[in-house]
């Protein structure tokens, strides 16, 4: 059995001032995790690589030069080259943009339908509830992957917009899920009844009252569904069926690994990009878990 | 309980259905018929076409063309493959789903054999050394996405040591009895690794936390004040009782495998339905698609309906109305 010294540790010290509010508390415990910092720091690392690409790459890396494929590490090119002449180094660069703002929009959009569903489950029950949870479960039961494909086919053409949208479309259910347990619990909350007796619109009581006080789990979820979304685009686009060349992605990078002769010879091609997929998921599921440590410090887990 | 079970069987008549349904819409936005593309010359005049099709049903109302295809799927027709001309896709499946099973079941063997040991010790003794490395692993285990972790095998294990093989089923043909049964083994251990993985690091987690969690519990002190033993209270009162959600969840586990052996067939160049999947997929050769998608959903399905039955059967204290 854990009991929450901390808060009040900190509830006694700081008497004198104005105590702080619930997310400042968050905000400390999270800085109090040492693997929530690591995964931090990697991720503003990742980030900043993202954001100063250009400044960082040593070449174009769409550009392919045939003259030069498949070549070995070398001053010019520290990774070698891929198969159209490449510069990996540079892709691996630029990719780290392209699969972060994929991750991230992705998650946006999921987050967003998950928002809007769970929190009309939550707030009017009944038949709204049984309506969207179906659904959910009709999405759960045909297998994730599977379905992504399976839109892929059918669309015939995917640019990076699309991609996006498909599996914002097939990922909703996990988190709608989520964020609709929360919404059920707060639903029972006297603080909503009072918000109800004042004559508050249904609107206002999902945006004003819901919303901020879900905003731990919505954070969490959020977070972890980030680092789902950079797996989903990298294994899609491993298998062929993501992001279309040459745009880089991380996955489109390794994609080249499935010729055994890449696979077995240039493991400088497709070792970097796999690890760099690991490193952010790890960062961002040390983010999560710390986040959901700071928000629910009592939650055992 | 028995209640509740026919109700959940009850559930689970309309889930088929709706399933149905929405493989159905999916196989009717694909574009292109059955007489589009390679069957269709375009010399052929447009009223032959039309005749054709009027002769297929294709002109009839959707809901009409929805009940002809359930019927026939109810009987296991599934149609014709448009890639490989002349086959059944019922055929073409059924010469490879084997393949997928055992994939999926060495799978699931090599996350319990693994993890429910790990997960339990690891919550006898936590914030050990073991308890750390296993977390440590779980970390990394779900961190590493399932196709990197089988390049990453592929790369030690097979070219680097030379221990196993990297692709298909068998080394050769002609191998019989035993030596089959060890070839098939060693074919299977790297994708069975790679596809477990992360089920394998989840369940760690589930167990230790499930473990902790009846520990916890009022009945696990009782057990302690009368007097029983570490051991009985540990394998009789606390095991048990933590193993039951486990059981379950691995119950939902075996479709996420099935789904997962896509990628997972993919780098191995393994003979399954997830290598089958991929290439209709990049030959728009839609009766399969279809028809794997309804067969994994169905089983999702049935996965699910056991796993909730098991849970009413073995867990007395939940009641459900």
């Amino acid at each position: 059995m854990k009991i929450d010294v901390t808060v009040n540790v900190e509830g006694t010290t700081l008497q004198p001032e104005r105590s702080l509010s619930p997310s400042q508390l968050a905000m400390r415990r999270f800085l109090r995790n040492k693997l929530a910092l690591v995964g931090l720091f990697l991720m503003v690392i990742f980030i900043l690589i993202g954001i100063f690409a250009p400044f960082i790459a040593t070449q174009d890396p769409t550009v392919s030069n045939l003259s030069q494929v498949y070549s070995k590490p070398s001053s010019e090119h520290y990774l070698g080259t891929d198969a159209s002449g490449r510069d990996n180094f540079s892709r691996l660069v630029f990719g780290t943009r392209i699969s972060l703002t994929v991750g991230f929009t992705a998650m946006i959009f999921t987050l967003v339908i998950g928002l809007v569903l769970g929190s009309l489950a939550g707030y009017y029950g009944g038949k709204v509830d049984a309506v969207i949870m179906r659904a959910t479960d009709l999405m759960l039961t045909i297998p994730f992957l599977l379905l992504v494909l399976t839109i892929i086919a059918i669309l015939q053409k995917v640019s990076i917009g699309i991609f996006v949208v498909i599996i914002a479309f097939t990922t909703w259910p996990n988190i709608t899920r989520i964020l609709r347990g929360t919404f059920l619990s707060l639903r029972e909350k006297e603080f909503i009844l009072g918000a109800r007796s004042i004559g508050c619109s249904d609107f206002r009581i999902i945006t004003k009252h819901f919303l901020p006080n879900a905003i731990g789990p919505i954070i969490v979820n959020a977070t972890l569904t980030m680092a789902t979304m950079i797996v989903i685009e990298s294994a899609l686009s491993f298998i062929g069926f993501g992001i279309p060349e040459p745009t880089p992605t991380w996955g489109n990078m390794i994609d080249e690994a499935r010729q055994i002769r890449v696979l077995t010879k240039f493991p400088e091609a497709w070792i970097p990009p796999g690890a760099a997929i690991l490193l952010t998921v790890l960062a961002i599921n040390f983010i999560g878990d710390g986040l959901r440590d700071a928000f629910d410090p009592k939650g055992k887990r | 309980m028995y209640k509740y079970i026919a109700r959940r069987i009850l559930q689970f008549i309309p889930m088929l259905f709706l399933v149905s349904i929405i493989v159905y819409a999916l196989a009717y936005f694909a574009p292109g018929d059955p007489l589009t593309g390679k069957m269709m010359d375009p010399n052929i005049p447009k009223d032959v076409y039309e005749e054709r099709r009027e002769a297929l049903g294709l002109n009839d109302p959707i809901y009409m063309q929805y009940g002809r295809w359930l019927s026939s799927v109810s009987t296991g027709d599934l149609g014709m493959s448009m890639m490989y001309t002349g086959k059944s896709v019922a055929d073409l499946i059924k010469a490879r789903i084997m393949n997928t099973v055992y994939l999926s079941t060495f799978a699931l063997f090599i996350t319990i054999v693994i993890s429910l040991p790990l997960g339990i010790y690891s919550a006898r003794k936590p914030y050990s050394l073991l308890d750390y490395s296993t977390t440590t692993f779980a970390f990394l285990g779900l961190a590493t996405p399932s196709f990197f972790a089988g390049l990453i095998a592929i790369y030690v294990f097979a070219f680097q040591l030379g221990w196993l093989p990297s692709q298909g089923t068998i080394t050769t043909i002609g191998l019989t009895g035993f030596d089959l049964f060890i070839d098939k083994i060693k074919h299977l251990i790297l994708p069975g690794f790679t596809l477990g993985l992360s089920s394998t690091a989840i369940y760690m987690r589930y167990m230790r936390t499930e473990m902790l969690d009846v520990m916890g519990s009022d009945f696990i002190r009782t057990a302690r004040a009368k007097g029983l033993s570490n051991n009985s209270v540990l394998y009789k009162h606390t095991l048990r009782n933590a193993l039951i959600p486990i059981i379950t969840l691995l119950g939902f586990e075996f479709g996420t495998l099935l789904s997962g052996a896509v990628i997972t067939e993919a780098i191995y160049v393994y003979p399954g339905i997830g290598t089958l999947f991929l290439t209709s997929i990049l030959n728009r050769d839609y009766p399969i698609i279809m028809a794997i998608n309804l067969i994994l959903a169905v089983t999702i399905l049935v996965g699910n309906l056991l796993a909730d039955i098991f849970y009413a059967v073995a867990d007395p204290r939940i009641r459900y109305d």
